[in-house]
């Protein structure tokens, strides 16, 4: 899909958000990806001609973050975290699957272009510990068993929900949703999960709670 | 100590993440005590609670808010950091998943105490799932007229802006975030001077963290006294407790500052059966470790200090005797390296150093001088770095040293996964001490 005048109204759109329209420039990298699966040279040249840049500075920003891509990922952009409170919980082993299973590498794509593989770091859900993501939505308390399920499972083209409730979408949706153009409609999923809930269980089931408040 | 959920509280109702579920519960009064009180009594009441920044640093809140200069014809901004990335941190993601309009009512307390009316969530990119929750609460906010011109009558107005990062811990220091919000690379920038005079586009900005920010209609609503209620006199209130690791429950656990990680650990199921503890990080990868001698002090800034560690994001990690805390500590280091921005010579090529040198030691063909010359790396890293990501990435190596020097001495002739079956450490392994 190439980009269109659309896509430079959504870039506008982004811009006027701000008191300073540079202050656009991520989430139009984003809005790039969602169009063309990677940040591409004609994406680069759009950004910089609606905020006024050059292609260099906008060329410069987009190369300084992991989660832009300078080549296309596969269709369902799998990620396995290896940062220790998952690698040592299972993550390393999980990835050195995945890796041997697939044939590829750290951001290396599968020949069919349906995976694409990257070690990611800690995801802020060490208590769901080994987590993977599967075009950024999360998979938690992963093992071997359901990382390989999983990858069979988005090959083969079958619905795949998140343990956080979506089904997994293709890449270019999510990075839609993340460019933050428009709502994607899915932000009435479920909230919490056992283990978000650990503790309030336990206080409740012990009768604790916060001493005399108001509102709580 | 009992545990207190207070920002938890209802998250086992299947709507707390609505602006209806929020209200069914009080949610939005402390709005309306704000704009009752004004702006500098607000501000008052939070220096006065003794808030203190849970994004790691644990600066006083109530400070921070009254650096911002008043009447100098400059617009002010708020920009909270939901950047959430500091290894073993996982609370902030949580609270905007099942409790985001508070998050929200806080944001626009905070604004108008700072006499701001344009807000900012940066959150990380990596977490589409918060970020449509934060989306869809905004909106919702918006609807009801809580975010907008004139709010609840109070001739208040505030824009609100969800921002997604793009995958860079470093946007998490808040000079980087700002750079980063500013559609820059995200570097650090030198302090002073402090966002709150010169932050985003050089106005006078608060930056501050997403748990902190939600502390604040808890604090409006019930006073003073009865957040100091909890915690101690240097670290008073509540905290969203993360336990992640080698333990029977993980999960999030709130309960006051102050309550010993030994009875955080109990509520937490303890270590996994037929285990026993080896190390824990009381905040993320970037604090000093700790060993069973130090279960029973309470979890504050200032016993973590005394302990020679810190409270950090206040997210215990737990480590069990099936780990080996040099291929730990070698994780950690391939994490600092991989997000060491560049911008300064100790931070970039030092952390290259250590990364080689400890993955000789991980596996096994470390020399032991290289020890003196890792300590020596880490000792030029720290304190001379820009930002304190050097200072952090410093951390992890002297800090294993100080109690398992005896393994990075076995790195000299056996690896890691030779000395610790890695399929012995993994949550599905079979293996029972
Ligand atoms: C490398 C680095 C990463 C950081 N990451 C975060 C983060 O993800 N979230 C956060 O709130 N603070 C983070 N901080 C701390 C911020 O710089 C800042 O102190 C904090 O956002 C202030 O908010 P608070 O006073 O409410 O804690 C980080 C600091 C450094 C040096
Ligand atoms: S200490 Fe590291 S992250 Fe901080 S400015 Fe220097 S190079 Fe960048
Ligand atoms: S270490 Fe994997 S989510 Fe934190």
């Amino acid at each position: 899909m190439a980009l269109t005048d659309q896509t430079r109204a959504e870039m506008m759109d982004l811009a006027a958000r701000y008191p300073q329209a540079r202050s656009a420039l991520l989430p139009m990298l984003h809005l790039v990806q969602s169009e063309e699966g990677y940040v591409t040279e004609g994406g680069i040249i759009m950004c910089a001609e609606v905020l006024g840049l050059t292609t260099a500075e906008v060329k410069a920003v987009a190369t300084f973050y992991t989660m832009f891509k300078d080549e296309p990922v596969g269709e369902y952009h799998v990620g396995v975290c290896i940062n220790p409170g998952c690698g040592i919980l299972g993550g390393d082993a999980i990835w050195e699957t995945l890796s041997e299973d697939l044939g590829v590498g750290h951001d290396q794509v599968t020949e069919d272009g349906k995976i694409s593989l990257e070690r990611i770091e800690c995801q802020a859900a060490c208590t769901h510990a080994p987590v993977m993501t599967a075009n950024w939505e999360f998979m938690d308390n992963m093992t071997v068993e359901s990382a390989r399920q999983l990858v069979e499972d988005l090959r083969a083209g079958r619905e795949v929900k998140s343990t956080r409730g979506p089904v997994i979408r293709d890449f270019k949706a999510t990075e839609r949703t993340l460019s933050g153009i428009d709502d994607d409609g899915l932000g009435e999923v479920p909230a919490t999960d056992d283990l978000m809930l650990a503790g309030l269980r336990y206080a409740q089931e012990h009768d604790m709670k916060a001493p005399d408040a108001e509102v709580i | 100590m009992p545990l207190t959920p207070v920002i938890t509280a209802h998250w086992d109702q299947p709507d707390s993440f609505t602006l209806e579920g929020y209200r069914r519960n009080g949610g939005y009064s402390a709005l309306a005590k704000a704009f009752e009180m004004g702006p500098d009594a607000v501000i008052a009441t939070v220096k006065d609670s003794g808030l203190r920044g849970r994004g790691g640093a644990g600066f006083p809140t109530g400070l921070k808010w009254s650096f911002v200069p008043q009447n100098d014809g400059k617009p002010h901004y708020l920009v909270v950091n939901a950047d959430e990335s500091e290894p073993g941190a996982c609370k902030d993601i949580p609270i905007m998943l099942a409790n985001p309009h508070a998050l929200i009512e806080g944001i626009i307390i905070a604004s108008y105490a700072i006499r701001a009316d344009h807000a900012f969530v940066y959150i990380r990119g990596e977490v589409p799932h918060v970020i449509r929750r934060m989306h869809a609460a905004v909106r919702e906010a918006r609807a009801a007229g809580y975010i907008g011109d004139n709010i609840a009558g109070s001739g208040f107005n505030l824009n609100l802006v969800v921002h997604s990062g793009a995958g860079a811990y470093i946007c998490g220091e808040e000079t980087a975030l700002l750079d980063s919000l500013e559609g820059r690379r995200g570097q650090p920038r030198l302090k002073p001077p402090f966002p709150a005079v010169a932050g985003l586009y050089a106005c006078p900005t608060v930056v501050n963290n997403v748990e902190t920010i939600a502390n604040v209609p808890y604090i409006v609503n019930n006073g003073v006294d009865w957040f100091r209620s909890f915690g101690t006199e240097k670290s008073p209130g509540f905290k969203v407790f993360a336990v992640s690791g080698h333990v029977q429950r993980p999960g999030i656990y709130e309960a006051p500052l102050g309550i010993p990680m030994a009875e955080l650990l109990e509520y937490a199921g303890g270590v996994r059966e037929g285990h026993e503890l080896k190390f824990w990080l009381p905040g993320g990868s970037s604090v000093p470790m700790l060993t069973a001698e130090h279960l029973d002090l309470p979890l504050t800034y200032e016993a973590m200090a005394e302990a020679g560690s810190m409270l950090g994001t206040g997210t215990p990690m737990v480590f069990d005797e099936t780990t080996s805390v040099v291929r730990a500590v070698t994780g950690w280091l391939d994490f600092y390296k991989h997000e060491s921005c560049g911008k300064c010579t100790p931070c970039r090529e030092g952390n290259w150093f250590i990364h080689d040198l400890l993955h000789r030691f991980d596996q096994g063909r470390g020399r032991s001088d290289q020890l003196v010359v890792l300590d020596n790396v880490c000792g030029q890293i720290l304190g001379r770095s820009f930002c304190a990501l050097g200072d952090a990435a410093a951390t992890p190596f002297p800090s294993a040293m100080k109690y398992f020097a005896d393994e990075f001495e076995a790195g000299t002739t056996t690896p890691s996964s030779v000395a610790f079956d890695p399929a012995a450490s993994t949550v599905f392994s079979e293996v029972k001490a």
